[in-house]
This record gives C-alpha cells, sequence and structure tokens, in this order.
C-alpha cells in the first residue's frame, strides 16, 4: 500500500503545494476575517472544488474558528478533516461478488476518460485474485477501440468477446449467454464514449442495460462511471446525467498521477454520495488503487 | 447549474435597472456574479482576477442606453471583453513555409490528439486541396497507431505505414522522409499523450520538436478541462512551445472556461474545434461562440446589441419631448409598439431576458404575444388622425367602426383604450422623474395589467 500512496502524493504534490502554498502565504498567524475567508474559497475554487463545495467548506472552517488567530497548518488540518468526512461514506471498494453469477460490470464514461485502461488494470486485478472473467468489447464505434482492449486482455490473460458487426447491443447478448454457459464470475463490459448531451448515444446506453437485463434482472450488478481528474465542474453535470439515464452505481477516477486534483469529487460526493471505487495513478496494468478518503484529503491539503 | 446563475444574475439585473452612468457599486456588484460565472465555467482563478479588473475599468462611467438595463449592459462589457480576451479574428493554421509543411498534435491523454490530427488532415485535404500524411507517434497507448490508421482510412488519407518496434523520434524521422520523397504538402504528426510532468515523454516530444521543426505546435485540450488548464498549457508551451491551441468535445455542455485559461497563459491563438465524433466535425474557432458559452449568457448579449441596432435614437426624443408636454398620444403609443416589433417581437425579446421562465405561463394566459402587438397597432391605425390625439373622442360607434377596420372586436378595442390610460397615467408620473427615467421604463410600461 505504500508505493500507491507515495505516488498518490508524487502525483497531488504539485497540486497541493499550490494549494498549501497560497494557503501559507494567505496566512501568516492572522485573524480569520471575512477577507481571509473569501480568499481561502477562491483557492478552494481553484482545485475545482467548486463554488457551492468551496463556500460550504469555508462556512464551516468560519463556524470554528472564525475571529481567531489561525494557522496555516491549522486551516489545513479543518479542511483536510471536512473534505475526509464528505468523502468517507463514498470509499467503498468494489468487491465483485453478487448473488447471481455472472457479476456483470458495465462501464461507461465520455469520450478519453480512460474506461478501457482502467478495464484493463482492473481486469488484470481480479484475474490475479483468481475470478474467472471475461471481457467485452462494446465500443464498436471509435476506430481501433477494439484492438486496444484486446492488447488489454492478452496483458491480463483473460478472454474478450468481439462484434462482427456495428451492434453493441447484439454483442453484449451474446456475450453474456457465453459467460453464463461458462460460468464466468466476472463479466466487464466496455462502452464507447458519449458525451452525455447526446440523446441518442444516452438512449444507446439504455439499450445495453436493457439487453443486459434480459439475461439477468438483476445485472449489471455494477455500472461504473470513469471521470477524468482533469475535468472541472462539468463532472458534476456527467455524473448526474450518467446517472439518470443508467443507474450508475460507482465512480472511478483516472489520471490522478497529473497535477489536477479532482476537486470536483468533493463536490460529486457532497452532492450525490455515489461510492468512489478506485482511482487510476498511471498507465501502467497495476496503475489502479482503492480509494481513501483520508490520504486524498490529506494529499490535497498537505505540503 | 446553468438556471441558477442565470437567475442570479437576472436578480441584479432587475436590482440595477434604471439609473444613468454605471457606478462603481453597480459594475461591483454585477461583476461578483461575473465572477462566479467564470469560475463555474472552469475559467482558472488567476485569469478571472486579472479579467475582472480589466472589465470594472472599463465599465464604470459608461452611459447606460435607454431600453436596456445597467445588469444587461455590464454583460456586454463582459462578454466584449472576454471575445477580446480570446482573440478577435479567426485564425486559419499557419502553412506559409516550405513543403512538407509539419504540424505537430500535442496534449494529455484523452484530450482528443488523435481525431484532431485526422479531423485536420482531412480538413486540410478537402478545404484546402493539401496533400497531407498522417503519422502516429504513439507507440505506448495499445492501438493508437491502429487508430490513426483507420480514420485516415475512412477519410481518404494516407497515413504512415506502422511498422513495429519502433521508437517516436525514428517514426518522425522516416514520415519526414516519406512526405519529401513523394511530395505531400503537409505532414501532421500525432504523438502520445502526455502529462507535463513526465520528464522523459516531455524530453521526447522536444527531440521530435527539433527534429521534424514544425510550423505548427497544436495543444489539444479537453474543453471539460477544469483549473488544471492553466498549469498544463503553461507546461507545454514553456517546455514545446506551443503555436496554437485546439479544443475538443466543444459538443459536449462544459462551458468551455480552459479555453479562457489557456489562451491567457500562453497568448497563443485558439484555432481548431472539434464539434462531433466523425472526422469532418471540425470548425475554425469563432471567439465570439466562445466568450457567449463562458458566460452563459449569450441571450442578454443579443437583446443588448438588437436594442442598440434598432432602436431609433431620433424617435425616442420626439418621444420624450411629447411626454414633456404631457400628452401620450396613440401615435406615441403605436411608435412604441413598431419598435418593439424591430426588436424581433415581444416573444423573443421575452426568451432574452434571464430569469422571465418563471413568468412565461402568466404572460401566454394574458394573451399577451406577438399578434397582439399586431392586432394593437392595427387598431390605432383604424383611428382617425382626431382619434389618435385624443382617447376621449373615442365612443361607442368609434369604437365599432375601429374594430371593424381592423378586424378585431369591441372588447379588443375596450383593452387598448385601458391600456392607453395605464401608460398615459403612468407617463404623468414617470414625468417627474425625468426624460432618462421614462426612457428606461418606456418597454416594461407596455405590459398590461402589472
Amino acid at each position: 500500500m505504500t508505493t500507491w500512496f507515495k505516488r498518490l502524493k508524487e502525483g497531488l504534490k504539485k497540486t497541493s503545494s499550490r494549494l498549501s502554498e497560497g494557503i501559507t502565504t494567505l496566512i501568516t498567524h492572522r485573524k480569520l476575517d471575512d477577507e481571509m475567508l473569501e480568499e481561502l474559497e477562491e483557492l478552494l475554487i481553484s482545485s475545482d472544488l467548486g463554488v457551492a463545495t468551496a463556500r460550504d467548506l469555508v462556512q464551516k472552517l468560519a463556524k470554528k474558528r472564525y475571529n481567531q488567530n489561525i494557522t496555516p497548518e491549522e486551516v489545513r488540518e479543518i479542511f483536510a478533516e471536512e473534505i475526509e468526512i464528505l468523502l468517507n461514506p463514498c470509499a467503498l471498494p468494489l468487491t465483485p461478488k453478487g448473488a447471481s453469477k455472472p457479476f456483470v460490470v458495465l462501464v461507461l464514461g465520455v469520450n478519453g476518460a480512460g474506461k478501457t485502461t482502467t478495464i484493463g488494470k482492473l481486469a488484470k486485478q481480479w484475474k490475479d485474485q483468481g475470478y474467472q472473467l471475461s471481457l467485452v468489447a462494446g465500443d464498436t464505434f471509435r476506430a481501433a477501440a477494439t484492438e486496444q482492449l484486446e492488447i488489454w486482455a492478452k496483458r491480463a490473460n483473460v478472454p474478450l468477446e468481439v462484434a462482427p458487426t456495428k451492434d453493441a447491443a447484439g454483442l453484449v447478448y451474446d456475450a453474456l449467454q457465453k459467460a453464463q454457459t461458462r460460468g464466468d464470475d466476472i463479466v466487464m463490459i466496455d462502452t464507447a464514449g458519449r458525451l452525455h448531451n447526446k440523446t441518442l448515444l444516452m438512449e444507446e446506453l439504455k439499450k445495453i442495460r436493457r439487453v443486459i437485463q434480459k439475461i439477468d434482472p438483476t445485472a449489471p450488478q455494477a455500472t461504473l462511471l470513469v471521470l477524468d481528474a482533469t475535468t472541472g465542474q462539468n463532472a458534476l453535470t456527467q455524473v448526474k446525467v450518467f446517472q439518470e439515464a443508467v443507474d450508475v452505481s460507482g465512480l472511478i477516477v483516472t489520471k490522478l498521477d497529473g497535477t489536477a486534483k479532482g476537486g470536483v469529487l468533493v463536490a460529486i460526493a457532497q452532492q450525490t454520495g455515489l461510492p468512489i471505487h478506485a482511482i487510476g495513478v498511471g498507465e501502467a496494468i497495476e496503475d489502479l488503487h482503492t480509494f481513501s478518503a483520508k490520504d486524498f484529503a490529506k494529499n490535497l491539503m498537505e505540503r | 447549474m446553468f438556471d441558477t446563475l442565470t437567475g442570479r444574475l437576472g436578480s441584479i439585473i432587475d436590482r440595477l435597472k434604471g439609473r444613468g452612468a454605471l457606478t462603481e457599486a453597480d459594475v461591483k456588484a454585477a461583476l461578483r456574479e461575473v465572477r462566479i460565472a467564470l469560475l463555474e465555467a472552469d475559467v482558472a482563478l488567476p485569469v478571472v482576477k486579472d479579467f475582472i479588473a480589466q472589465v470594472q475599468e472599463k465599465a464604470i462611467g459608461q452611459e447606460v442606453l435607454h431600453s436596456i438595463s445597467a445588469g444587461q449592459l455590464v454583460v456586454k462589457i463582459v462578454h466584449d471583453a472576454l471575445v477580446e480576451f480570446l482573440g478577435q479574428e479567426v485564425v486559419d493554421i499557419e502553412l506559409k513555409a516550405s513543403p512538407p509543411v509539419v504540424i505537430m498534435m500535442v496534449g494529455l491523454q484523452g484530450s482528443g490528439k488523435t481525431s484532431m490530427t485526422a479531423k485536420l488532415g482531412n480538413y486540410l485535404a478537402k478545404k484546402q486541396k493539401q496533400k497531407v500524411l498522417l503519422a502516429s507517434l504513439d507507440i505506448y497507448r495499445p492501438a493508437a497507431r491502429e487508430q490513426l490508421r483507420t480514420l485516415g482510412q475512412q477519410c481518404h488519407i494516407e497515413t504512415l505505414p506502422i511498422l513495429a518496434e519502433e521508437k517516436p523520434l525514428a517514426i518522425a524521422e522516416r514520415a519526414l522522409q516519406m512526405a519529401r520523397l513523394e511530395g505531400y504538402d503537409v505532414l501532421i504528426l500525432d504523438t502520445a499523450g502526455r502529462l507535463h510532468i513526465d520528464q522523459d515523454l516531455m524530453n521526447e516530444v522536444v527531440a521530435v520538436r527539433n527534429l521534424a521543426k514544425p510550423t505548427e505546435t497544436i495543444l489539444v485540450a479537453d474543453a471539460m478541462t477544469g483549473q488544471d488548464a492553466v498549469v498544463i498549457a503553461k507546461e507545454f508551451n514553456e517546455k514545446v512551445g506551443i503555436t496554437s491551441i485546439a479544443l475538443s468535445r466543444i459538443d459536449g455542455d462544459a462551458r468551455g472556461g480552459a479555453a479562457l485559461s489557456m489562451r491567457a497563459v500562453t497568448g497563443k491563438p485558439l484555432k481548431l474545434l472539434g464539434t462531433g465524433e466523425k472526422p469532418d466535425q471540425l470548425e475554425l474557432f469563432h471567439p465570439d461562440r466562445i466568450a457567449t458559452r463562458i458566460l452563459g449568457m449569450g441571450d442578454v448579449v443579443s437583446l443588448v446589441e438588437k436594442a442598440m441596432e434598432s432602436v431609433d435614437q431620433a424617435e425616442a426624443e420626439k418621444l420624450a419631448l411629447q411626454m414633456q408636454k404631457g400628452a401620450f398620444t396613440f401615435e406615441a403609443m403605436e411608435s412604441q409598439l413598431l419598435q418593439m416589433n424591430k426588436m424581433g417581437g415581444i416573444s423573443s425579446l421575452m426568451g432574452m431576458i434571464p430569469g422571465i421562465n418563471k413568468f412565461q405561463d402568466k404572460i401566454t394566459q394574458a394573451g399577451v404575444n406577438d399578434s397582439f402587438i399586431q392586432r394593437q397597432i392595427a387598431m390605432i391605425r383604424s383611428m382617425t388622425k382626431q382619434e389618435r390625439k385624443d382617447a376621449r373622442l373615442i365612443n361607442g360607434s368609434r369604437k365599432k367602426r375601429i374594430a371593424m377596420g381592423s378586424g378585431t372586436s369591441v372588447q379588443d378595442v375596450n383593452k387598448l383604450l385601458k391600456q392607453h390610460r395605464d401608460m398615459s397615467d403612468m407617463m404623468k408620473r414617470m414625468q417627474k422623474l425625468g426624460k432618462k427615467g421614462f426612457l428606461r421604463q418606456g418597454l416594461q410600461g407596455l405590459m398590461p395589467h402589472r
């Protein structure tokens, strides 16, 4: 566990130091007055937390320490604490075990979020844990998406179902039947990246879900939305729209090894309470880790 | 989010209604909301601060035009400043160099480089009649080169044949050679997605740049990018040296504040917009469109523009003079109604006012629509000159005649008369406020039964 913590910390370092440096320059044993609160709010916003969440956090700080002397460390500590409290209920790892077999995992997200890479990494982890699983190349739209997943399937050493035509829903139906016959523990379905404001593409996604439910009415056991940590406030809309369309059950946040903080996650947690299962911190197959609220909050605020 | 923002600005606009020149307090109040709007659109904080400071300076002391409110004027000033900030002109891809002209695409993972490469190739081949070669240097992401090959095939553009086990620098060299030997006009190099803090990969792309000496190095960024856009653009610009910016996924519903951040921090022009998943869905960058989108208040902007265009200054002054004499004739009323029509009719005016949505039902119920205005004009035109000057002349039989002449009913004529009375009463009250006060309330006074 130490290695990923270090990686996350390294990834978050640049940004968190920006935020915490900001806090340090702002406060050197000053009284927590309105002006300072406003500046702190701006600092939080510049970490993608959004206006509403930033205000909320600043108000909580004000309630505790308004008009008192305060040090930068104390501010960081209080923010980290509040963020941890917010995120804690959402930190739930995904266990691929359900009442029935196979455990169907549907993976979705906007274009370029990192769906295929995430599936590759998850497949490897579950395979190593001894699960029997198969992958379904449901992105029949993007050029060479299937080839990309094929390479990941090879790396993880798991079978991949590929569509003979462009019909994603048909492929999913066949693949699920085969998986049932084989007695697979897990089936992971990749889908084409789609912007949530494209009605037709969202309808297609609903259709895929309906087809899955024809085979198992309780499936998909997990509907994972993959979010890019670089994304700003639009991530909130993404979560809400996908959730409404296909009942998202949890989130995976990718590209946290950059300088983006994924601060919007705090806002998402506050507004939706959706579980955050894992975070992606690199391109290698082992770079997917369980989400920890404490580490995330601490790293965001730490020097 | 959008609705609440519009609503919020709407209420500010209401509060600012009806004053002379913009005061510092007015401007500050409106800009506070604009600041939040920009932050929610993902414009980076330092950029927002700079920008607001500039706008504040421009806005204070500006004269408020009649028929628009101070708040609306502030929004318009902000919009114009945004356009200026984003670069006012449409800048095309630079092709002035000896062929093959090399274009290099760089950016983070998943920002849309490969799609943008194919789109740009397609645009240059179809619209600019260039002979284009595409080459992918992305040996890291599985099947990335195959993706570009497939896209190239889809739009009939040549791609560099793929050789396994080849390093990016060697691929670039081979691509250059092929482009030279086979007489290509343009070579587009699609590079692997990389984090700006990944020193090894940044060194690699710098080596490719030194070899290929691109005329354009385009940073491709996702329109959904958050506050980090500043860091990304700055790092890519400092380490690789970019010449322009392309924004992908503008067809999503993100407000695209990243565009402003990146432009501000690099000073480089935005040139391309990805507007869909198909190869031909590419547009040259229009600052106007993005400014409107970032601000989320395009309607107010066009309202102000329309008001500026169509409200006839002389007409308005003539009217004001009449008002001062205390006579609100039907002629004056007609000229007001006509001006309203010039501005696109009541429905388009209503649609352009933020926060009006909640009153939409009531307005419809009251029967206020464009044909209502048309009928009123028709009734006024069916009056005699004397009647138009003096409403007291209009008795029962005159009403019948007016109704017949305008194709309306006596009830309609009664309504018109009542409205005229209400308006004259209001005008008399307005007189005490002076000429300016009236002019700004003019349109509002037309609303019946408030």
